[in-house]
């Protein structure tokens, strides 16, 4: 059984169809990565998986419990946290605040006090920025707090929207290279990415995403070598 | 990946930074109070200076002086009346963009339930015998939890079915909520024999406090008293703002206000019941009202239906002057508010030797400076942009 599935899932703005029939599934343990054009769906799709949309029809699954009708609080609860496009750090929360809303939830405050220097650990940065507010710190430094933030959940599946967005290459570079680690520390991902080279070179399997509907899939290696996304996506010929 | 097994105290909150975000904002605020307490009086002064040559009846300059404390303890309580009520409008716009324009109505019946405790109390002839101390806790806590159930239910059925509609509809909808309190509570008032001036039953407060005497002259002083009700007020105020302070700024549930009102789909992220922590800033902004209403009941003796009005406008005024969203602001606003109104209503009239009344032109200078405010600077006193809140 997968650990997160979606089966047909099909999601509206107003009159406006962004999802049209989106089925996938996350194993437990994978890094998948959801890759497509700008304004192809992906944000729709962790959207609606977050419960911040409600599909009109179609259904979400994980852990073998239908979440598609649960509020965007229940769903965090169950263990998917979400670290959002364009990284909504709160700005006038310092970084210290931002990473106790990751754990909101919690009640154990060993647990809570681990994950939090297991974030420095991984992003030594935000220790050194502990008690700034949020919306002084560089757009890298945001990126961290975002993920770190999402981290403070113990998450089951962690949802990455575009992690490398406006980022300087090194910095993604390094974000990347702490994804990955987050994965082999056991924490499943699902990473939406246009830097499609980076997403599906840390990936173990993808899924192409084009104006709502999933058009290929496979694993990471496969999509890489496919001619069609190098030539959508990769920028060859 | 090294996991330290026992947590370093840099994670842990300690007791000098809950202090530091408790007293940091009231500290800033009562910077901007001492301020605004000595610009008016040194503009005042000064005024009555150059004034001192028209008049030959009084001594300006001394009249002035003689009558400044008693003008700054009464702008101290007009002002935390203001800041008092004025929280409620900010926190509630803060994490929702929504003027409440019911809670002068949420203020009006604190006041009511309190004379109707008060009254219980003396028809059950304990009331006299109740220490004023415990008395006024008692009171003003049943003022909160009335008004703050009213707020959050006011929420629940005239705010909340209506969160996606065009933002007219739910003023609208306040409006409406208003009048209905206003009406209901005549109604009640007129039926359980309270009356339309509800009498606001209390304990025997005392005599005032004679502070000082200010000598005018060799043979005459003037004494300078503090009404214990006033009193009352600012020690009450004083108490709730420390409270409120440290709910909003120390603890998980106050981050998580602030964290609704800087983006609230982000917060439903983080697993916040967003719908729970708007209905908590209803029951404290509406808590805040409620108190604000019993301590109001107290210090003028008598309570109708329209009370609400006038106080939760110019609160209202005072939430747009400090910045509207803006906590810190709101008492600011507030206290800024009651100090020129104590100033005009003391002054004007003796300064134009008697030409206008001061007292009724208190309510203009208010709205003149609502009227001000919003044509040179929206963002309001402490100068954060609009959308910067809480
Ligand atoms: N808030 C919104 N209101 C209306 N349409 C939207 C909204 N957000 C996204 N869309 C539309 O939905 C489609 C998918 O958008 P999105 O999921 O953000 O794409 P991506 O994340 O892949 O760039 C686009 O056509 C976009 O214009
Ligand atoms: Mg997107």
């Amino acid at each position: 059984m997968a650990l997160l599935e979606l089966k047909n899932v099909h999601t509206y703005y107003g009159n406006i169809h962004a999802l049209k029939g989106v089925s996938f599934s996350v194993e437990k343990g994978e890094i998948v990565t959801l890759i497509g054009a700008n304004g192809a769906g992906k944000s729709t799709t962790l959207r609606t998986i977050s419960g911040l949309l409600t599909p009109r029809q179609g259904e979400i699954w994980f852990e073998g419990q239908r979440i598609d009708r649960l509020p965007p609080h229940e769903i965090v609860a169950r263990g998917v946290l979400q670290s959002p496009e364009g990284r909504r750090i709160f700005p006038r929360l310092t970084v210290r605040e931002n990473l106790e809303m990751g754990a909101y939830q919690r009640k154990d405050k060993e647990g809570i006090a681990q994950d939090m220097e297991r974030v420095f650990a991984l992003f030594p940065r935000l220790k050194e920025r502990l008690n700034q507010k949020g919306g002084t710190l560089s757009g890298g430094e945001q990126q961290m707090l975002a993920i770190g933030r999402a981290l403070m959940g113990r998450p089951r599946v962690l949802l990455l929207d575009e992690p490398s967005m406006g980022l300087a290459p090194v910095l993604v570079e390094q974000i990347f290279d702490i994804i990955r680690e987050i994965n082999q520390q056991g924490t499943t991902i699902l990473l939406v990415e246009q830097n499609a080279r980076l997403a599906l070179s840390i990936a173990h399997r993808g899924y192409v995403l084009e104006t709502g509907r999933i058009v290929l899939s496979g694993t990471g290696q496969e999509l890489a070598n496919n001619p069609q996304v190098k030539a959508a996506y990769l920028g060859e010929h | 990946m090294a996991v330290a097994a026992i947590p370093t105290p840099i994670v842990r909150r300690t007791l000098r930074m809950t202090l530091a975000s408790v007293f940091g904002p009231l500290g800033q605020v009562f910077l901007f109070v001492v301020g605004s307490a000595v610009v008016l009086s040194v503009v005042t002064v000064l005024i009555a200076v150059l004034l001192r040559g028209t008049r030959t009846d009084v001594d300006l300059v001394q009249a002035t002086l003689v009558i400044l404390p008693q003008v700054l303890i009464d702008g101290l309580v007009r002002g935390f009346l203001f800041a008092t009520i004025a929280l409620g409008y900010t926190m509630v716009y803060g994490v929702l963009e929504f003027i409440n324009f019911a809670h002068g109505e949420i203020f009006m019946v604190g006041a009511f339930a309190g004379a109707a405790f008060g009254s219980v109390l003396a028809s059950s002839g304990v009331l006299s015998a109740l220490p004023v101390p415990l008395y006024v806790v008692v009171a003003v806590l049943v003022g909160m939890a009335v008004s703050g159930l009213l707020a959050v239910s006011i929420e629940r059925v005239a705010y909340r079915p209506l969160r996606g509609a065009p933002r007219l509809v739910p003023l609208i909808s306040a409006i409406g909520v208003s009048l209905l309190l206003q009406d209901a509570v005549r109604l009640i008032a007129n039926l359980s024999g309270l009356g339309f001036n509800a009498r606001f039953q209390t304990p025997n407060f005392g005599p005032p406090i004679r502070l000082a005497e200010i000598p005018v002259s060799p043979d005459r002083a003037i004494p300078l008293i503090l009404d214990v009700r006033a009193l009352t007020f600012i020690i009450a105020a004083i108490l709730m703002l420390i409270g409120l302070n440290y709910l909003v700024n120390a603890t998980k549930l106050g981050t998580a206000i602030r964290a609704v009102a800087q983006d609230r789909p982000t917060a439903s992220l983080m697993g916040i019941n967003v719908n729970q922590i708007i209905a908590l800033t209803f029951l404290i902004g509406g808590a805040l009202g409620g108190a604000a209403g019993v301590l109001f009941g107290i210090r003028v003796g008598t309570v109708n239906p329209y009370v609400g009005f006038l106080p939760g406008l110019k609160a209202f005024t005072a939430a747009v002057l400090g910045g509207i969203g803006n906590i810190p602001g709101a008492m600011v606003g507030g206290i800024v508010l009651g100090f020129l109104e104590a100033f005009v209503a003391s002054y004007l009239s003796l300064m134009t030797a008697g030409a206008f009344s001061g007292a009724s032109y208190a309510d203009i200078v208010a709205f003149g400076i609502l009227i001000l405010i919003l044509i040179f600077k929206p963002s309001g006193l402490l100068g954060e942009a609009v959308s910067q809140k809480v």
